[in-house]
């Protein structure tokens, strides 16, 4: 079938197998190899995107699902060069290890601080249960979250 | 994961979807969301030859005030319902419970029709809708009907939706009295191992049986007057919990007793 998914603010048209899944469009048809395919299924969030704007694991939507939306990826976050503020906070606070996991983090994250600008260490705990790190580096992650939320509520 | 190979099909009305539905019997699925389903066809468990999305159907995605009863449209998400305010005020178990399943990129895109069209007894909507007596409204070819969630759930995985039927809405009863909710999962995100659901005096499991079960012992327990803990100890009777290495039935039973118990103590402080 054919699909026409706005990716990253670029209208990607292709024909793709119904039977394609998102990580798979992005990662083979559209060449955006940021996102992960992690555990591949739906448990570790390493393949979170956007959605219209919402957070979704890639590796179980259909790219025919997505037909005619909107979809980020982490290529699409910074903007003329200038890293996204929830990036920044990751790089300051040192939110990565290995840094598989960080694309879906970062994701997830900005996801969640759109639902909730302010969120608790708990609210932020909770907002990530969907996203795991093999290196274990939660601490930094959340404060990266945390850091984030102040610097944007602040401005 | 790669599904095995279908045709897809975006749905422009319910009555698209129940065209095709007629059209292909059971070699068609019905696409509400998909974190059941697609998982299922990665693993090539489910092999369906067409997946009619319905998942963009607007018109069946609402929650509105009716009086004693809330009506909730099939393809409202866990999202929706955990932020639905009217929920939290009218329904607070069905709000809470919606968001503490998966996470949240799965709320983002589950739905309450899909869910319960699953008929998963681990989920923890089936339990929920159970123990609030609500209502499932099913439409098919020959237009709509009732069927009371107690009706609704009849074996592993299967419900009394026919292969031509379509959840529209579910209604629910406005609560009036206390309620909890418990579940008890390995990591965060997974299945619950066993959970309780706890409206008034109506009490529904989780994963203790191959359906949703309300826990009647308990129930007829609280009827004659029971103490919460005394009543709390029937839990497993007449459930047929699972036996599997990570939680043997005798596991679940005990969870079951435990969960009861802190869930009627809550629905009642």
């Amino acid at each position: 079938m054919r699909v026409t998914i706005t990716v990253n603010d670029t209208e990607q048209r292709h024909e793709v197998e119904d039977r394609t899944l998102l990580v798979h469009f992005l990662r083979e048809t559209c060449g955006l190899t940021g996102t992960n395919t992690g555990c591949d299924t739906t448990s570790c969030g390493a393949c979170t995107v956007l959605l219209d704007g919402e957070s979704v694991k890639s590796c179980t939507v259909l790219a025919a699902q997505a037909d005619g939306h909107d979809v980020t990826t982490i290529e699409g976050l910074s903007t003329d060069e200038r890293l996204h503020p929830v990036q920044r906070a990751f790089q300051e606070c040192h939110g990565l290890q290995c840094g598989f996991c960080t694309p879906g983090m970062v994701l997830a994250s900005v996801s969640l601080l759109q639902e909730n600008p302010s969120p608790t260490e708990r609210e932020v705990r909770d907002g990530l249960e969907g996203n795991l790190c093999r290196c274990t580096g939660y601490q930094n992650i959340v404060d990266s979250v945390l850091t984030a939320s102040r610097e944007e509520t602040a401005r | 994961m790669i599904p095995a190979a279908f045709t897809y099909h975006r749905a422009e009305s319910v009555d698209d979807a129940l065209r095709l539905l007629a059209e292909h019997g059971d070699d068609a699925k019905l696409l509400a969301g998909g974190h059941s389903l697609l998982p299922l066809m990665k693993l090539r468990l489910a092999v369906p030859e067409l997946l009619v999305d319905v998942t963009a159907l607007r018109e069946l995605a609402f929650v509105e005030d009716a009086g004693p009863e809330v009506r909730i449209g099939a393809l409202t998400r866990h999202h929706d319902l955990a932020n639905s305010a009217l929920l939290a005020r009218a329904v607070p178990l069905l709000a809470h419970a919606a968001g503490t399943i998966g996470d949240p990129q799965v709320r983002h895109r589950g739905t309450l029709g899909g869910s319960l069209a699953h008929g998963d007894a681990a989920a923890d909507l089936p339990a929920v809708v159970l123990a609030l007596d609500a209502v499932l409204v099913l439409r098919g070819p020959d237009g709509t009907r009732d069927v009371p969630a107690a009706e609704f759930f009849v074996d592993f995985f299967e419900t009394a939706l026919e292969p031509g039927e379509i959840i529209t809405e579910v209604r629910v009863p406005k609560q009036t009295a206390g309620w909890d909710f418990q579940k008890f999962t390995r990591r965060a995100i997974d299945w619950a191992v066993v959970g309780v659901a706890v409206a008034g005096d109506a009490v529904a499991l989780v994963n203790m049986g191959a359906t949703p079960l309300r826990a009647t012992a308990v129930e007829t327990a609280l009827a004659a007057g029971a103490p919460l803990a005394e009543a709390a100890e029937r839990a497993a009777d007449g459930t047929s919990p699972a036996d599997e290495p990570a939680a043997s039935a005798d596991y679940r039973r005990h969870l079951a007793r435990v969960l009861v118990r802190r869930a009627l103590e809550n629905s009642r402080a």
